[in-house]
């Protein structure tokens, strides 16, 4: 028997099956970014490459609009999202500012304020009321 | 036979390899990590593994999402490790042993493990970041290789049970193997973080700590949580702690913690590592 659904978890998208079936064109693009020709294919012709592997238009649009939670609804992994996002000289802290809305530098804060024994719920209340 | 000299346990961050890469080690960012370091070495200068088993997690360099295996072992000659998408340099091979990897697969098997198993195996950063740290500045790895990989990426995901179950079948096949050979068991990644959502950024030393603090005398306290549980207690990628789970397994009934160190955050991420010796 299935177990009943797990209350969801604030701010967290677990990537399950659904996830990964609605994600499969978009993973696949970002997984063939594993070779540099094709990262440099993707930035002669971002609409081309794209074409190629038959993004979704929800996809193709949080792509071109660099929408990174736009990319995670639409079913990217994170694993292979951090692959385009590299592609655009973007680390982890990089989209960890776009996905919360705050500025780098206020992100940052947030994680160096866990680090000094505050806990997430306040620093992230820091991060988001200044 | 071979001897179980004990267990390693490290994050494996990406950005560490970039810190190894520009030697930056030393500075104040990075010091409180790498300080955890000098003790592994003078543990592994002292137990001499030959050969080390090492629990870890693809992050799509080997295993796309068309064919995802719960649990892989590798039984290859010989391990790359391949650009991950960011043109990175590349890390050393890993000469692997597919004698033990034979013997683990048999072992696993008859335990009802359904694994699947590869004789070529891509190694990514989840693997070389924590060789890189155990041994840095070698020409070629003085231990040989087989590593196991767990599914920590696309839910459903093995339950920390499962994990532990899995590891456990591990030293099975470990204490049996006839070959005169010192065996160190490796657990890589986490400890808490969480790369991707609006919760991005989260870690939670409490549940760090109540991991860290059972791992040697009460693994199984670990696998009271189930996978959505452990997601929220240590974030989306946090579930890496299965890898130490089953390696936890794998070391054998009792272990004696020697030595821990814990930084965060290092990129997203609260490090850790920690020596187990079997007790």
């Amino acid at each position: 028997m299935v177990a009943p659904p797990k209350q969801p978890i604030p701010g967290t998208h677990l990537f399950d099956g659904e996830a990964a079936a609605k994600g499969l064109a978009l993973n696949a693009m970002c997984y063939s970014f594993n070779d540099a020709a094709n990262r440099a294919a993707f930035l002669a012709d971002e609409e081309a490459y794209c074409a190629k592997y038959h993004l979704t238009a929800e996809q193709r649009a949080a792509v071109a609009a660099r929408d990174v939670i736009g990319m995670i609804r639409a079913g990217d992994n994170i694993y292979y999202l951090a692959k385009l996002a590299g592609i655009f000289g973007l680390n982890v802290q990089d989209v960890g500012s776009m996905q919360t809305g705050a500025s780098l530098a206020a992100f940052n804060e947030m994680l160096a304020a866990q680090g000094r024994g505050e806990t997430y719920e306040t620093a992230h209340r820091e991060m988001t009321h200044g | 036979m071979a001897e179980i000299v004990g267990a390693y346990f490290t994050s494996h961050v990406p950005a560490i390899g970039g810190a190894i890469h520009k030697g930056i080690q030393q500075e104040p960012y990075w010091k409180p990590f790498f300080d955890g370091f000098p003790k592994v070495h003078e543990w592994l200068a002292e137990v001499k593994p030959t050969v080390a088993v090492v629990f870890n997690n693809d992050h799509g360099l080997n295993f796309f999402l068309d064919k995802m295996p719960t649990f892989a072992v590798g039984a290859a000659h010989e391990y790359q490790n391949a650009d991950e998408g960011w043109g990175l340099p590349l890390y050393k091979p890993f000469k692997g042993d597919p004698g033990l990897s034979w013997h683990i697969i048999e072992q696993l098997v008859d335990d009802e493990f359904d694994i699947t198993t590869c004789q070529t195996m891509l190694v990514d950063h989840a693997l070389s970041i924590p060789f890189e740290l155990a041994w840095p500045g070698v020409d070629e790895w003085p231990v040989k290789l087989v590593p196991l990989h767990i599914n920590t990426v696309q839910h459903p995901l093995p339950s920390a049970k499962r994990a532990l179950a899995f590891g456990r079948s591990v030293h099975r096949a470990l204490a049996s193997w006839g070959a005169d050979e010192r065996i160190v068991v490796i657990g890589t990644g986490g400890l808490s973080h969480q790369l991707d959502g609006e919760r991005a950024g989260f870690m939670n030393s409490d549940y760090d700590r109540f991991c860290m603090d059972h791992l040697a005398s009460d693994p199984d306290a670990l696998t009271k949580h189930d996978v959505h549980e452990i997601v929220r207690l240590a974030g989306t990628q946090g579930v890496e702690i299965l890898n130490w789970i089953a390696a936890r397994g794998a070391l054998g009934a009792g272990a004696r913690e020697i030595h821990r160190n814990y930084h965060l955050p290092i990129s997203n991420t609260a490090a850790a590592t920690m020596l187990l010796d079997p007790a």
